[in-house]
Parts: structure tokens; sequence; C-alpha cells
């Protein structure tokens, strides 16, 4: 049984002028895990924010109704221009404080950090409170812009835990960008391979041949193994 | 002579207080000099006022309103970074001014004169200080929401536009009161100084916001009266005393 949450019609995004996305046309389901792969200046994010409708596009881009979404933007460089506790942090975004616990909990954090300044959290750290920022207003579906860039192996592969366990406890639908393909393997459900125009889309290990992979990148991109995490 | 201090202390407190307030959303935001430009551009709206004998605020306030649009404008329609647009906009203000600016009261025009403020002038500027110290407040998490992330912000429907409208109002309105006491030559130093001040030195917003507030009411406060005690006037008195304190900001701040 199909139960489409977005549907994608031929979307173009132009922006100064220039041509960012010709003619996307794609669908998801609910509770899928969609994996959106391609090079720098493909056009990922600004997919991704387009689908947030931040930015303005022609063509057809149809949520689910009354569906909500969380947002987890690749790096926000000016936050640490604000002195800024994690729980005011937490404070801005309305979340009530009796469910910040739940929250942190659900992120794998305890307590003791929302007194901590955001500047002095690790990246892993403060990748997870973006996460649980985006997850306060009960999202069914999760926008997430690169979710392992900066982080070290270790947090890489908490934070990949991490996405595993909310999709399965919320039965969420996870769209998230990268262009690492270790997380895309053990993750994703469907991909679409992504540079401009829609070159590719399908299940991760039929889509992901060596020269697909080479063709998307130009075979200017180093082949990422596959590494398993337990 | 007591009443007028005090007339001149406790509006210096209340501008002084909430440029240091609203500075801290400005330094926030990146644009902790762009009260400089404005204010060099309010001082053909001074000489005007001190020309025809009113309110130097008022004077200041529409010409500060031209310098937002314009800064505004320029920024959008030509993409030059806007600390190169202000170097244009403040210079053209001050070169403008100087044209008719009354020579003998250029001294109250660029560093201001709080000393001699009217009973009036005085309940006016308080009651706007007030109001601004109050929407700064109620846009305060939004705003620093949108300093923070647009995207973010604009993600949680929030109207990013509305929030930036209203919080270049409330910066042109400190900057034409600011006016009066630091005169439109050192309106940057008292919003940015109390709020660099309290970065150094703040652990959490909450700080951050307080300790700018007090920066500003200190400053103000202590220039005026030492102003009072000597014969050099008050506004650039407080900018010293502000710059005092973000020397010792500097040696107290937090570790990094």
């Amino acid at each position: 049984m199909k139960n489409t949450i977005l549907k994608v019609k031929n979307l173009n995004v132009e922006l100064e002028g220039e041509e960012i996305l010709e003619e996307l046309s794609f669908e998801v389901e609910e509770g899928e895990v969609l994996a959106i792969l391609g090079p720098n200046g493909a056009g990922k994010t600004v997919l991704l924010k387009t689908l947030l409708s931040l930015l303005p596009y022609q063509g057809e881009i149809e949520w689910k109704e009354g569906v909500e979404i969380g947002y987890v933007p690749q790096r926000l460089p000016f936050i640490k221009d604000v002195p800024l506790s994690v729980k005011e942090f937490f404070d801005l975004g309305k979340i009530p404080i009796n469910e910040t616990g739940e929250i942190l909990k659900s992120i794998g954090l305890k307590e003791g950090i929302l007194k901590k300044k955001i500047g002095d959290l690790s990246s892993g750290q403060f990748q997870r409170i973006l996460i649980g920022w985006a997850l306060s207003s009960n999202p069914k579906v999760l926008l997430f812009d690169e979710p392992l860039t900066g982080i070290d192996i270790g947090g890489q592969e908490s934070v990949y835990n991490l996405l595993e366990k909310l999709k399965k406890e919320n039965n969420l639908t996870i769209l998230f960008v990268t262009h690492e393909l270790s997380i895309v393997y053990s993750l994703a459900d469907r991909i679409i391979c992504l540079n401009k125009r829609m070159l590719c889309s399908g299940v991760p290990r039929e889509i992901l041949t060596p020269e697909r992979i080479s063709d998307l990148y130009s075979g200017r991109v180093k082949f990422y193994q596959h590494r398993h995490i337990e | 002579m007591i009443g007028q201090f005090l007339l001149s202390l406790i509006s210096g407190i209340f501008i002084g207080g909430v440029a240091g307030f609203l500075g801290s959303l400005m330094l926030s935001k990146r644009m902790a000099l762009a009260a400089g430009p404005l204010g060099h551009l309010a001082l053909p709206g001074i000489a005007i006022a001190l020309i025809y004998g009113f309110d130097i605020s008022l004077g200041a306030f529409p010409f500060v309103i031209l310098g937002v649009v314009l800064i505004w404008f320029l920024e959008r329609k030509t993409r030059l970074p806007m600390e190169a647009l202000t170097a244009v906009v403040f210079a053209t203000g001050v070169a403008i001014a100087f044209f008719f600016l009354p020579i003998d009261q250029a001294e109250a025009a660029l560093v201001g004169d709080i000393s001699k403020i009217q009973l009036n002038e005085a309940i006016f500027s308080i009651i706007l200080c007030a109001i601004v110290f109050l929407i700064c407040q109620k846009i305060y998490p939004r705003m620093t929401l949108i300093n923070v992330s647009e995207d973010l912000a604009k993600a949680r429907k929030i109207d990013v536009k509305k929030y930036n409208l209203i919080y270049l109002l409330l910066v042109a309105l400190i900057v034409a009161l600011g006016v009066k006491i630091v005169g439109g030559l050192l309106t940057a130093a008292i919003v940015a100084i109390p709020a660099v001040s309290s970065r150094n030195l703040a652990k959490n917003l909450a700080q951050y916001k307080l300790l700018s507030l007090s920066f500003g009411t200190i400053s103000a406060a202590l220039g005026i009266s030492l102003s009072k005690c000597t014969t050099l006037p008050a506004g650039p008195l407080i900018i010293v005393f502000s710059a005092f304190i973000f020397l010792i900001s500097v040696i107290f701040q937090r570790g990094k």
C-alpha cells in the first residue's frame, strides 16, 4: 500500500540567474529514508531548502496535508556570535521545559548539557542538539543536511545510530543530503543521485555501481568504502 | 541646577542603557557598527534642529530612517559589503552637515550635549526609551533565532522580514535618541562597546542582555556625573568610561 508523503514534479530552481535544479520529479513514501547524493554544488542543499519553501521555485512540491517538517541545517556559522546556553537555544524554539528532558533522552544527552554554552559543545554534541531542536515540533519528516560533515568518526557513528533509532521509534520519514556513501549504504532505503538534474534513483545496492558513482562525481571524488557499523 | 543635572542624568541613563541593550542584538546580527554611519547621516538633521531650535532627536530621526533605507537599498542593488557602503554614506552625511552646521554649536552636534536637556525633551526621550526597550525585549528571542539562522527561523514560519523591519526601526530610534547624549560622531560607540564588553564576559544570553544594559547604564551615569564635576563634555566621557569597562572585560574574559 503506497502512502505518499511528498510529491515533487518538474521542479526548477533558479537563483540569481543560474539554473540550480532542473526538472526534478520524485516521490517519497511515508517512513522511507531517502538519501540525496551528489557532488559539491549539485544543488542538494538548495533542494532541501526548496522543499521547506525557503527558496523560490517553479514546478510542484506537494506535501501530505498537515505534515510537520523538522529541519537540521548543515552548519550554523553564526551561532557562536551569540552567547547562548543549550537551554536558551531550546527556548528560542519555544520548546516547553517539560519536553526538553524527553528530547535530550531521545538524542542521547544528559540534562547537565542544558547549562553548557553552545560554543563549548563538540561538533557531535552540537549536531545532536540541532536534531533535538528539529524533533521538538514532533515532525513526521526530518530534512537533514549533511549529517556527518565535520564530525569525527566516533561522533559520526553515534549520529548515525541516533538516526537509525529515531527512524525505528518514531516512524520518521527522513530525507538527508550527503556525499558520504557509507551512510547511504547503511541507512537509506532509496537514493536520488543529483547533479542539477536527477541522474539516477533507486535502491542503493542496485544503483551505486562504481561506474555510476564515477559518473556522478566525474571521477574526481574518492570512493568511500562501505563501513560496517555495529 | 541640581534639577537640570538630574534631568540629564536620568535621560542619559535611559538612553545609554537601552542603546546597550539594543546593541547586544546588533552585535549578534553582525551590525554593531551600523549605528556609526546612521549617526553621521543624522548630522544634517541635527544641524537643522540646532538652527531652528527644536529637539535634535526629531531632526535626526528622518535622516536616520533615510540612512537605513539607503544602506539597505544600496546593499541589495550593488552587493557591496555593508562596511564599504558605510564609508560612502557616513562621509557624505558629515560633508553635507558641514555646509550649514552653525559652527558655534558644532560640538553639540558632533559629540552631543545632554547637560541642557529640557523637561519636555527628557520626558519624551524617557518614554521613547521605554517603548524601544519593551519592543526590543519582546522581539529578542525571535531576532536572536533569526540572527543565528534565518533558515531555521523561516522553517519555523517566523516572518523574518517583519522582524527585521521592526528591529531596524528600533535602531533608527535609538540612534536618533543617542545623538542627544553622544552626538552624531559617537553613536556607534554607545551601542557597540557595552555589547562587546558584555560578550567577553557573558556565559549565556540572559547574562549577555543584562550586562549590555548595565554597562550602557553605568557608562552614561559615570560620564554625565564626571562632566558635571569637570568642564569636559559628557558624550566623550561616556565613551571613555565605556571603553574602560571594555578593557576590564578583556582582562576578565572567559577562557577561550
